[in-house]
């Protein structure tokens, strides 16, 4: 039985500090963007997801020119994005694209800009692979108190805004004749996403980090049509995926070639692959037929 | 001097009852949109369970007059008074795509409490009220399935009993048979006979073609280019009213029991103008 369980958990998994750092950021973060992606997938947002992400990158790179964390600069500028998408996204349909994707641009333009002096003026090499595609192991357990701040900010934004949310994807009329706030509620909602994936860029990376944020959700919502039970799905399905990467991760180091190891982002996002393809493979998906549920 | 004759009598088809008990009253309303008007002087009133159709081509106002009585565009003049319970509003179509998780009874339980913030607690006595909209509409059987998938007609239901669930005074409806084919539309129109008639709920209704409606229809809101002529259907669908209405000859035909407005005096311009042609300017 032992043998068994050190052939699936390498000696020293449980008794290493950066492990026990990386399952609770990693879990945390994971059940938050499993949340948060849900309403990202339903309100058809993910676009604005990746490019919330992709501006991260610029905050991120930037943070390590002043020597602060990545998590600081992740936020910031998403956060920030997130609020100029939404002033110069007008009210028509279109104009959320044309507008999320003029700021992208310009965000990653100033990403490369601060990624090259990271690399040329400070000399932190591995700055460009941890913005781009994190570094679950090396993150220092000072910025728990941050991470955890910031989890309980978008959760709660949508946790209160649960139902107006549901009722404006289904319809911005019905929503606006209930006296919903269409435009308040909409900005707020991608505040939330933009500190989610402030937080997984964390931990798997700018570039990645929409891959926890959507992939979990649309994986979860072919297994039931429940709002409600979606988000917790999603949240579960995330949190595997993360604890179940960071455990494959560990156990690579001592793969042949030994002593070189696969990111931890790799297995997860694989992971959340596998996931999706799993649950397409599932008949038609709940609620698909009348009558049946 | 044309203009002032037809503004006097098309005000007398404006028809005075007593206003009492009406659940709305639509007092010399007019409105503006990028400093066009859009609606000049529409009045008219609707009583407890009344049926009315609101009928006009595309562009005549119907839309602008809907959102004036929402409250989410202001009059320029006049004003609307709503009595009771408020307005229970079902817009033409959802937006959600077809795998979207939010189910039938989820949507019918958001007309109950939808602008709340927080979580809702499951209770019996809200599942209860849910199931029973359901069964109002013909939608128990559709209950669980994903509100993406369902069809044009059911998702007018299920969009009929998130209105009616917050038990509205009055019903009000966007053109709800402008996408369904014949069968859904007549069910809809039953449909929503059945419950005005039954729960005293007045039905106004948005069409661009008023002869699905002609059977249940108690009352009819004609507008052409922005001015309405209200009161019973035969009264108002008559070749005198609707010249003066669209400033020009129009003719009322009837056949079979339909109805057909065309405009002109056969001399080989004939213009129908209903259903969906533009009205006159």
């Amino acid at each position: 039985m032992n043998h068994v369980l050190t052939a699936i958990v390498e000696p020293g998994f449980f008794g290493s500090e950066p492990v026990h750092v990386a399952l609770l950021i990693g879990g945390v973060v994971a059940v938050v963007s499993g949340i948060i992606g849900t309403f990202t997938v339903m309100r058809g947002q993910s676009y604005a997801g990746h490019a919330l992400a992709d501006i991260s990158v610029t905050g991120g790179s930037g943070s390590f020119l002043i020597g602060i964390s990545p998590l600081w600069g992740f936020a910031g500028t998403s956060v920030a994005a997130a609020g100029v998408m939404d002033l110069i996204g007008v009210r028509r349909p279109r104009g959320r694209d044309l507008a999320t994707g003029i700021v992208r641009g310009a965000g990653l333009g100033l990403g490369a800009l601060f990624l090259y002096w990271d690399t040329t003026h400070t000399s932190t090499t591995g700055a460009t692979v941890t913005i781009l595609f994190g570094s679950m192991f090396t993150i220092d357990s000072s910025i728990i108190p941050v991470v955890v701040a910031f989890s309980l900010a978008a959760v709660g934004i949508v946790a209160a805004l649960y139902r107006p949310l549901l009722l404006s994807s289904a319809s911005s009329d019905l929503a606006v004749v209930r006296g919903i706030r269409v435009r308040t509620t909409g900005a707020l909602c991608l505040v939330a996403i933009a500190l989610a994936v402030s937080l997984s860029a964390l931990t798997i990376g700018a570039i990645l980090s929409t891959a926890l944020l959507v992939g979990p959700a649309a994986t979860a919502l072919r297994l039931t049509a429940r709002p409600a039970l979606v988000m917790i799905w999603s949240a579960l399905i995330g949190l595997a995926a993360t604890w179940l990467g960071i455990l494959l991760a560990f156990d690579s180091y001592y793969w042949p070639p030994e002593r070189q190891g696969w990111p931890v982002s790799f297995f997860v996002v694989a992971l959340v692959l596998a996931f999706y393809l799993l649950a397409q493979a599932l008949p038609a998906g709940r609620g698909g037929k009348p009558g049946r549920g | 001097m044309m203009t002032k004759q037809r503004a006097a009598s098309g005000r007398d088809r404006q028809d005075r009852r007593d206003t009492r008990e009406d659940v709305l009253i639509v007092d010399g309303v007019s409105a503006r949109l990028g400093g066009r008007e859009v609606l000049h002087d529409v009045r008219f009133t609707i009583r407890p369970g009344e049926f009315v159709g609101l009928i006009g081509s595309n562009g005549a106002g119907k839309t602008t007059l809907l959102r004036v009585i929402l409250g989410l565009v202001p009059p320029a003049a006049g004003k609307v008074r709503v009595h009771g319970n408020g307005i229970g509003y079902v817009p033409q179509k959802i937006e959600l795509d077809p795998d979207m998780p939010l189910r039938a009874r989820d949507l019918v339980g958001l007309g109950l409490d939808g602008n709340r913030l927080g979580f809702p607690l499951p209770s019996r006595s809200r599942r209860k009220l849910v199931d029973e909209m359901l069964r109002a509409v013909d939608a128990e059987h559709i209950g669980n399935a994903r509100v993406g998938r369902l069809s044009g007609g059911e998702q007018q239901r299920i969009l009929i009993a998130h209105a009616l669930i917050s038990r509205p005074g009055l019903l009000l409806l966007d053109e709800p048979l402008a996408n369904l084919d014949i069968a859904s539309e007549q069910e809809v129109v039953a449909l929503l006979a059945r419950i005005a008639r039954e729960q005293r709920i007045a039905v106004l209704i948005s069409a661009h073609e008023m002869n699905p409606l002609l059977p249940v229809m108690d009352r009819i809101v004609y507008l052409a280019a922005g001015r309405a002529a209200s009161g019973p259907t035969d009264e108002v669908v008559r070749g005198e009213v609707l010249s003066e209405l669209y400033a020009r000859h129009v003719d009322v035909i009837h056949v079979h029991g339909r109805v057909l407005v065309v405009a002109g005096r056969g001399d080989g311009l004939d213009i129908p103008l209903d259903p969906a042609a533009p009205a006159a300017s």
